[in-house]
Order: structure tokens, then sequence, then C-alpha cells
């Protein structure tokens, strides 16, 4: 059974003449455990797509279903709660709180969730031992390099222990050596068994994926290339 | 969970909104600054301005009170520094308005005393001879029970005695001044003695003072009272009417009225009654002080005005500014699951320590500004009013919370997606 779905997906932004088409009806299906990459040139509604599978862009028409309960059907504080328990976003620019430390910036979404002091120490810390960042709990994200912002973006996804990740272009800001890495991270999350959904330029992360799905113009194709990989 | 961490040599590090909105606060504190300084300073100013001015009411209050009466009849062409001065210059009114009065039913006046002051000269220094009537003579004289009902308090009068009516003992002349208690009891050759005129004289108990060839023995020296009955010499009303062959005339009549009566109807039926005399009330006697306290009272209204439009202004602004400047950190905690009343909250909680912030430290400068003004442009002592820290952080709470509701409610209503996918 897939743990994400979209049932006919469109998203139309702005109104009359001024029309844009977002989503032209997206069906998708995404399974437990499957890694799928969303590729396609730029505007083809790839970051539409994702943050519509967050619950955070509400589609024009059809459906979002998370395990199974259409995600735009529930009440806004249930759709929270189900973002803030079962999925972990990761964006391209990190997003991190810049006043913050690595530990701080882990212990947000443990906080929001109304998690104890003392077990938000206790999981930030130990997230972010496990992306080798233990040794930078007390860094504020301008006294780390931007792999390591990225690690602690990453430490921030799986502190609440997300079943699923939506990332957003991951790697689109890291030098080669960090693309590997934090390929290889999120191939490590996959293998555990989190599903993970991300949308890349880069063909070397796309290879990552255990599937690639192609966007142009608001729609999913079929691509050679994506079926190659 | 705790133990382990210490165990590890982790210091305990939590994070609550306080902690982001501390922090978050410590971050951009240049921008705070102007919110900052804008309701301080209003705060500060509006401090100084009350604190200044209760004192300054309750220095007028207290001249009030060392006056004790709080109507005065005096004769048409006299002034109220006549009256102070003894300067009436042969101005005077019949000492019959005492009867006029007791008889005219009026009520509300807790005590009368009529009083003929005359300056005399002693050891080539100036005194007021004052000629005053005792309490027995009130009682003695059957035309001025004619009123009845006259000196019966009305429900909520002063406490001062009143001549002819049933009292609760004797009063005590060391206890108070003359012009607040009428003297009970004081013979044809008796004179009581201001503290001052007491002084100079070289006068007590017992002494014989000589004025104008008539010997007074001294029946008692009255304490100190900071007022021009220092200074003055009381006789029986008629003795010095003889001395000085003035007839039954008298200077002025102090009259101790009913706050409450005055403000129905006494000094009405006074003026009435008494066509041909002037009655003054307190507030016309204590009018340049009643004007600078309102104008004070008028300037702290005008600041309140002004610290509501560019306090609020000032702290809407920055939040407004901050709100835009934190898009896309505010996109990613809704992201995260962050929820609008959390983040609420976060921008209320600020907003709340903004002002808890200014409104102590505001109090705290106006305290000390009013300390430091008070005895320069008021000649007044001024100490702190701990009441008002409790009217500033209010104002100064409400004021920051009500200039942040509409900036926190955008922050509460952005649309997460517009701001994640801004570049």
């Amino acid at each position: 059974m897939a743990i994400i779905a979209t049932q006919s997906l469109v998203k139309t932004y702005g109104r009359g003449k001024k029309e844009v088409s977002g989503l032209a009806g997206v069906d998708l299906a995404v399974d437990q455990g499957d890694y799928v990459a969303l590729v396609g040139p730029s505007g083809s509604g790839k970051t539409t797509l994702l943050l519509s599978l967050g619950g955070l862009i509400r589609p024009t028409s059809g459906k979002v279903i998370v395990d199974g309960t259409s995600i735009y059907d529930l009440k806004p504080a249930e759709r929270i709660e189900l973002r803030r328990s079962r999925i972990g976003f990761l964006f391209q620019t990190f997003n991190l709180i810049p006043y913050l430390t690595a530990l701080e910036n882990t212990q947000v979404p443990l906080m929001i969730a109304g998690r104890s002091c003392d077990e938000q120490q206790a999981i930030a810390q130990s997230t972010l031992e496990r992306v080798g960042l233990g040794d930078r709990l007390h860094h504020r994200p301008s006294e780390l390099s931007i792999g390591q912002q990225q690690r602690v973006a990453l430490a921030r996804t799986l502190a609440n222990s997300p079943s699923v990740i939506l990332a957003d272009e991951p790697t689109g800001n890291l030098d080669p050596a960090t693309v590997e890495s934090v390929a290889g991270m999120l191939r490590e999350l996959n293998d555990e068994g989190i599903t993970i959904v991300m949308v890349t330029h880069d063909p070397r992360m796309a290879a990552h994926a255990g599937r690639v799905e192609k966007l142009v113009d608001g729609k999913v194709v079929v691509d050679e290339l994506a079926l190659a990989v | 969970m705790q133990v382990t961490l210490r165990r590890k040599g982790l210091e305990r590090r939590t994070m609550r909104k306080l902690d982001i909105i501390l922090k978050e606060l410590c971050e951009r504190k240049s921008q705070l600054v102007t919110s900052f300084i804008a309701i301080t300073l209003g705060i500060t100013v509006i401090v100084g301005i009350r604190t200044v001015t209760f004192y300054s009411e309750k220095a007028v209050a207290r001249e009030l009170d060392n006056l004790g009466a709080n109507v005065l009849i005096l004769p048409k062409s006299a002034t109220v520094s006549d009256y102070y001065s003894a300067d009436f210059a042969n101005a005077e009114v019949p000492e019959s308005y005492v009867d006029t009065i007791t008889a005219s039913g009026l009520q509300g006046v807790d005590n009368l005393s009529p009083k003929l002051t005359m300056p005399v000269r002693l050891k080539d220094k100036r005194f007021i001879l004052t000629g005053i009537l005792p309490k027995s003579e009130f009682k003695s004289k059957p035309a001025w029970q004619v009123g009845g009902d006259i000196f019966t308090k009305p429900m909520g009068c002063g406490a001062v005695d009143v001549p002819g009516a049933k009292t609760s003992g004797d009063s005590d002349l060391d206890k108070a001044a003359v012009r607040k208690e009428v003297i009970k009891d004081l013979g044809p050759r008796e004179a009581v003695v201001g503290f001052d005129a007491a002084r100079l004289l070289a006068l007590k108990r017992g002494s014989t003072v000589s004025v104008k060839n008539t010997n007074f023995t001294v029946r008692k020296v009255l304490p100190q009272t900071g007022t021009v009955d220092d200074s003055r010499i009381f006789a029986h009303l008629h003795t010095v009417q003889t001395m000085y062959g003035k007839g039954r005339v008298l200077s002025a009549i102090e009259v101790v009225g009913c706050c409450k009566e005055i403000s129905k109807g006494l000094i009405t039926g006074l003026n009435k009654a008494l066509p041909d005399a002037r009655v003054v009330t307190v507030s016309q006697i204590a009018s340049t002080q009643l004007k600078t306290n309102n104008m004070m009272s008028q300037f702290s209204l005008v600041f309140l005005v002004i610290i509501v439009l560019v306090g609020g202004v000032s702290i809407a602004n920055y939040m407004f500014a901050n709100v835009q400047e934190r898009r896309k950190e505010i996109g990613t905690l809704i992201a995260i699951g962050m929820s609008p009343r959390q983040l609420l909250s976060i921008f209320y909680g600020k907003a709340l320590i903004l002002g808890i912030v200014g409104g102590a430290i505001g109090y705290g400068l106006g305290t000390i500004l009013a300390i430091w003004l008070g005895p320069r442009i008021a000649h007044i002592p001024v100490l702190p009013m701990p009441a008002l820290l409790g009217w500033a952080l209010g104002i100064s709470v409400a004021l920051s919370l009500l200039a942040t509701a509409i900036p926190a409610k955008n922050a509460a209503g952005l649309d997460p997606a517009a701001t994640l996918m801004e570049v």
C-alpha cells in the first residue's frame, strides 16, 4: 500500500488570464520504504508537488493521501500534527535558524512536538552524533561549513523520527564531496525503512534513488533516461 | 536520561519558546533599540510627571489642611493676600454676619471662626494681633443657636470640632493649630501666642505681653505650624475690637464647610446671605498650584497619547520588519510542525518582554527623574511611588501587545510554501 499517493493533483496559481499551471493532474504513488527522485526542468512543478505532499500547498483539485488519509480534508490542526509526527523536510538552503546552535536547531522540532527538555537534548545530541557532528553541538550555523549545515538540517529532519522525508534539492548548494556524503546518509536512512521523496536536478543524486519520476509542465511523464536510472 | 547526559559531561541546554524569543532578541537587538527607547522614554516621562504631580497635589492638600478653613468671608475690597498680611486698610465686615450665617439655615457649615486681624510692632518686629471668639462664647449666645442644625455635621463631613455642637471631648491645644480648632476658653486679658512670636518675644505660659498698652497673660504657646499662625498673637475678639476702637467688626470669617455641601451650593447661599462680602473658596486660594497640577495632569495625558502613537507605531513597525525578515524562518517552523498558535505566542512573548522591560526601566528612570526634578521645579520632596510600577507595566505591556497584534497575525498566517519557494 502506498504511504503517499496523489490523485489527479492539480494546482493552479493566479486567476483569470494570469492563471499559471503548477501541477496539471499528477497521479503518483510512493510505497513505504521507497526512494523516489523527482526530476525535471525548472518550473515543471517539482517543488509544488513536494510541498503538496507535505501538506503545505492546498491543491486546486485532486487529493493527497498519506497513510490512507486525504490530508487536505483534515482540519488544519490535524494536518499540522501529521506533518509534525510523520513528515520531515530537508531544504536546499538548509533553513537553519541562524541564532541557534546546532543542538538547539535540532531541538526545535522536538520542542514543537512538546517533548521534555531532557528528551529534547538527548535525542538532539544523539541525532547530531549520528550525522557526524557530535563535536559541533554548540556551534551556530555561521560557524559551520556548508556541508555541516546541511547535516544539521538533516539531524533536525530526523529528530522526530519521521516515516517520510521530503527533500527539496538537498545537495543543490553542496560541493561534490559533500554531495556524496549527504547522498550516502539518505541512502542509509532509506535502507532503514524511511520513505524518501527528493526533488533534484543532479543526476548523481537521482542515481541513488530507487525510482525516478520526471515532471514536465506539471505532469509526470515517461522518460527513457529516468527509466534507465 | 538526565543522568546519562551528566555522565557524558554535557551541560543541560533546554529549548523552549522563551529561549527562541530571548536568543532572537539578542541576535537582532540593534533593530529593537528604537522601539525600546520609544516605550521606555514614554513611560519615563509619564511616571516622572505623575510622581511629581502626586506629591504636588499632596503639598496643596497639606497647605489647605494647614489653612483649616476652606471658605473665607472677606470684606468686598480685601484680597486673600490682605487677609494673610493683616493689611485690611480698614476694610471690615460687621460681626452681625455671623448671626446672619447662623440664622440662614445653610447646611454644611462645620465651623465658624470670626477674626479681626491687626498688625502690631513689638520689639521692632511685626506681628499680627488676631482677635478670635472662643468656643464658649458660641455656646453662650442664644442667637447663634437659632440655626439649630447649622453646626450639625452632614454625613461625610470633616472631623473639625463644631462650636455649640456636642463634641467628643476637649481638644488639646498643643496638638492643633488655632485655625483647625476653636479655642475653648479665652479670657478678655488672655492671649495664645504663636511659636515664632513666643520665641522672638521670649514668651512662655504665664508671661505677660503688652500690646497697645494692654497687658495679656500668655495662656498657651502654640506648637510650630509653619504657617502665618506662628507669628500671630491670639486674643479675645471683643478685647481687640475695643483696643482699636473698631466696634463690632471683623476682618474675616473663616468657615470650615463640608466639601460636598460646598459643591452643592453653600457658597451660593453664603453669597446670597452676605451680598456685601467677598466669599472665597480654597480652590481660588490655591488656584495657581491647582492650575499647575492640572497642567501636569494634562501633560501626562498628552504624553500618554504620544507614547501610544509613537511607541505603538515604533513597535508595530519593528514587528512588521521582524516578520518580513524572518519569513523563511517562519515558513520553516510551520513546515516542521509549528502551529499558528505557537507562532503567535512567540511574537506575543517577545512583545511581553519588551513591554515588561520597557515599563520597568521606564518606571525606574521616571522615578529617578521625579526625585531629582521635584525639589527643583515644584519645590517639593518626592519619593518613589511603587503603585505606579503596576500602572507603568500595564500601559507598556498593553501597548506592546496591541502593536504586535497585526504583525503577529500576519506571521501566523504566512503561506509557508510561498516563503520556502522564495529565492
